[in-house]
């Protein structure tokens, strides 16, 4: 077991970033039932509120937890995920030294740390899947693979209980494209942690 | 598979779903950040049950057509924050003294006036108790997790409904838009109380007498009662009066229904205080604060605990100096600039240090803030 | 129709303490009171069924006098209390009276939203054109240059036609009278208060020891004498050619039509609301 899989058994503080209209609201209530309903652990959430949540900077972080949990909000923060440039630089304070880092590669030029996973999470959803939108599921897909902070059945049965009806397919789609994605570019990286990918490898 | 039972749930939808389940079957409210939420479940939860829902054209006009509704037999709420709340106290005056059972939510954000609205604080705590005009006792709730959003709402209702009186539910920012997994009791496990009604035919009925509660059995308009309602200081009878031979019995009797239930009137709850050397007194959101620097505190091997203040008002003196007591110090940690730390030092008996830790940046207060707060007062 | 017999009004009133009333002597709510009694009678409703509102001030004095469920509200608020009452009861007849400045200043949001809503409740406004019970300030419907306690020099602003702005604001049914003519306002109330939806009565009253001692509008009788002088029938008034009108005011039923009542709209959307709640099922 990795240290960082032993971290996933405690408190374990995500926060999915990145602008208004990227889907990462449903991204952390996805997150957040997978971890809370289907995986049974305790989960919390907050969301950025107010001008913010409709373009600019915007984030939802989920706290997951065995223990009941007591402050809300994240304070060191174990998995950040970060969709735009500006959220990668705007949410990046409070990382721990070794947290998972995971950036859209073509989105996110400078991310916050040289150990960042980069994948093409936007990219792939517009060039695989013809559907741009579903790139928040591309990457709860490889958020799975790399961290295993869900189980991947948890995260499918909380996705598909929130999507649309009639949507099941694409959604269960970005989810295996963001675990490909996440595999491939883990196959091609010198060591744990230090993955990297680029769209041109896709 | 089955639905799992647990759910993801909102603080402020947790307050729709509590009010349902204490039998809430009236609201009137106005829109406003950040208690907006509550008023949207309920324009969907009540028409499909029937019930009355409306978007009145002010927070004046939510809270009396609430008190209407209540008057005539429903069992009421609104749902406001700070602007409204302050539009509301001239009608929570009125509850108070037609002794009419309304539960008011007030979810606090950054005042005064428009101040910052969408981030939290904590700065109505004494406006719930004093915000109307004239001396009147008052009854107020405060949750901190989602689960308590639930519980205290329905607690709210039972006690706005046995006391006859308006009961105000003071969440804030961050529990409200909070996410949490929680399990709801199932309806056969919640106690619901509803108001007592006249046992005497109409007429025999005096309105207002009272029996040892102090609690008038007040009936539902139209139904074969007819009595007086007024926000003038009445006599049994109901009607107004200025002789100071009944209005004394009747300022006796409205605080007097309340002082003589304190006991149950206070909610706390104790994290780790047996063999706390410290304790941190805390409510809403910096209640979680708390927890967290007691968990922290503790892996470093600081004796502290923390006393949850879960019912505000009236301010639960006899839990608070029990927690005191014993202790090198207390700390009050909160979102304002002393509204509760002074009543802490008020019920203190000289003998425990209590500092506060006020804060109005608009954001939540961290777990490392009190621990530092506590390193420097060692 | 045959006149309502004076004892029928009395078993309508409450006698246990509360007479003598506080209004003065002269003073046209006695007159309303009065009206109002026997229009409820006429229409043949029962005590229980029926309940008063008001606001503060004079007129908000009203309903303790009657023998119904009475709610004395706060100042301008009667309406929003109403409302509620009509929303949880809709087999209840909830009426209110209000003053002047109760209705039209610190409640004229509530007037208007109530009108445009058109709740089916009936809202008798009554108009004497100041603030009576605090010592005659000028109120909404003061008119320009009249003298107040709070306009020593005249009043400089233009007044509110309440019954234009009551049917303006969507009101179904909107009348206008006076104490004087107690026969006619017998019928309005009696009219406004079968009529479904928000129906408006505007009282033209004296209040002549504030406004009248003032203005030098001599006693209360001369104040009444000069409703008579000045009430015509809204259909004669209307062919008055337009330079004429000012000097008279038009009386009866201004507004008589028929729109989507609040309570009927409500129910349709709770039978969709619970049908989808089955059919999500």
């Amino acid at each position: 077991m990795s240290e960082k899989q032993a971290q996933a058994l405690g408190r374990v503080e995500t926060r999915l970033a990145g602008s208004g209209g990227q889907g990462l609201l449903l991204a952390g209530l996805v997150l957040a039932e997978a971890a809370g309903l289907y995986d049974g652990r305790e989960v919390a959430m907050v969301q950025s509120y107010g001008p913010e949540a409709r373009g600019g900077a915007s984030k939802a972080e989920v706290i997951i937890s065995d223990q009941a949990i007591d402050y809300p909000l994240c304070t060191r923060v174990d998995l950040f995920l970060a969709l735009t440039q500006e959220a990668a630089d705007a949410y990046c304070w409070d990382l721990k030294p070794n947290a998972w880092i995971i950036v859209d590669s073509d989105l996110v030029s400078h991310p916050p740390s040289s150990k960042a996973v980069r994948l093409p999470f936007t990219a792939a959803a517009r060039d695989k899947l013809k559907k741009p939108m579903v790139a928040n599921v591309v990457a709860l897909g490889a958020i799975a693979e790399i961290t295993g902070v869900i189980s991947r059945r948890g995260l499918e049965k909380a996705l598909l209980a929130r999507v649309p009806a009639g949507t099941e397919a694409l959604n269960k789609k970005a989810l295996a494209l963001g675990a490909k994605l996440a595999r491939d570019a883990a196959g091609q990286a010198p060591s744990e942690g230090q993955a990297t990918a680029h769209t041109e490898d896709m | 598979m089955a639905k799992p039972r647990a759910q993801l749930l909102q603080g402020n939808e947790a307050i729709a779903l509590g009010a349902l389940a204490a039998g809430c079957n009236f609201f009137a409210g106005y829109p406003i950040t950040p208690a907006s939420e509550i008023t949207e479940r309920m324009s969907r939860e009540m028409p499909a049950r029937g019930y009355p829902f409306i978007q009145m054209e002010d927070e004046i006009a939510s809270i009396g057509c609430c008190i209407g509704g209540s008057l005539a037999g429903k069992k009421v709420m609104t749902a406001t924050s700070g602007p409204g709340f302050s539009l509301m106290q001239e009608n929570l005056g009125y509850a108070c003294i037609a002794e009419v059972p309304l539960v008011v939510v007030n979810v606090m954000r950054g005042g005064p006036s428009t101040g910052l609205p969408t981030n939290v604080a904590q700065g109505d705590v004494q406006q719930a108790r004093w915000g109307t005009h004239g001396d009147h006792p008052a009854i107020v709730l405060c949750p901190a997790t989602v689960a308590q959003c639930y519980e205290l709402t329905i607690t709210a209702f039972n006690w706005a409904e046995r006391f006859r009186t308006p009961v105000v539910l003071l969440s804030d920012e961050v529990v409200a838009h909070m996410r949490e997994k929680v399990v709801l009791p199932e309806p056969h496990e919640i106690e619901v109380i509803d108001r007592r009604q006249p046992t005497v035919p109409p007429d025999w009925y005096v309105p207002y007498k009272t029996d040892g509660s102090l609690i008038p059995q007040l009936a539902n308009l139209g139904e074969g009662y007819r009595y007086h309602v007024t926000g003038l200081v009445h006599d049994e009878r109901g009607f107004p009066t200025r002789r100071a031979d009944e209005v004394e019995p009747f300022y006796n009797r409205l605080f007097g229904k309340i002082s003589r239930h304190f006991a149950d009137l206070e909610r706390v709850k104790a994290y780790q205080l047996d063999d706390a050397e410290m304790v941190i007194i805390a409510y809403g959101c910096t209640a979680r604060a708390a927890a967290a620097a007691v968990r922290i505190g503790r892996e470093r091997g600081l004796k502290v605990g923390m006393l949850q203040l879960m019912s505000i008002w009236p301010f639960p003196r006899r839990p608070v100096e029990e927690a005191l007591t014993g202790k090198r110090l207390a700390l009050v940690p909160e979102l304002n600039m002393g509204q509760i730390s002074r009543e802490v030092k008020r019920v203190n008996d000289g003998r425990t240090q209590v500092l506060r830790h006020g804060k109005m940046d608009g954001s939540m207060i961290t777990p490392d803030e009190i621990l530092g707060r506590l390193r420097e007062a060692k | 129709m045959p006149p309502v017999h004076r004892s029928v009004v009395y078993d309508w009133l409450r006698h246990d303490k509360k007479f003598p009333h506080v209004w003065c002597p002269g003073c046209g709510l006695g007159i309303l009171l009065g009206s109002l009694l026997r229009s409820l009678v006429e229409s043949g409703l029962d005590k229980n069924q029926v309940v008063l509102v008001s606001g503060i001030g004079c007129s908000g004095r009203l309903p303790v006098y009657v023998d119904v469920n009475s709610v004395h509200t706060t100042h301008g608020r009667a309406l929003t209390f109403a409302t509620g009452i009509k929303l949880a009861k809709p087999e209840l007849k909830v009426i209110t009276v209000m003053g002047d400045g109760d209705a039209t200043a610190i409640g004229g949001n509530h007037l208007i939203h109530a009108a445009r809503r058109n709740l089916d409740i009936t809202a008798i406004i009554v108009n004497n054109q100041t603030y009576g019970m605090t010592g005659g300030q000028y109120s909404p419907t003061t008119p320009l240059g009249a003298k107040a306690t709070t306009a020593p020099y005249g009043h400089r602003e233009p007044s509110f036609d309440i019954s234009a702005l009551s049917a303006t604001a969507g009101a179904s049914f909107v009348a206008r009278s006076t104490v004087y003519h107690v026969t006619q306002l017998d019928q309005l109330l009696g009219q406004a208060i079968a009529k479904p939806g928000f129906g408006v009565v505007e009282v033209l009253s004296p209040c002549h020891t504030n406004f009248g001692r003032q203005n030098r509008l001599g006693s209360q009788v001369d104040m009444m004498k000069e409703f008579k002088r000045k009430g015509m029938r809204v259909e004669r008034w209307r062919e008055l050619p337009e330079g004429k009108r000012a000097e008279s005011i038009p009386l009866g039923v201004l507004v008589d039509r028929d729109l989507p009542v609040f309570g009927q709209s409500y129910d349709r959307i709770c039978d969709a609301a619970s049908r989808r709640g089955e059919a999500g099922k």
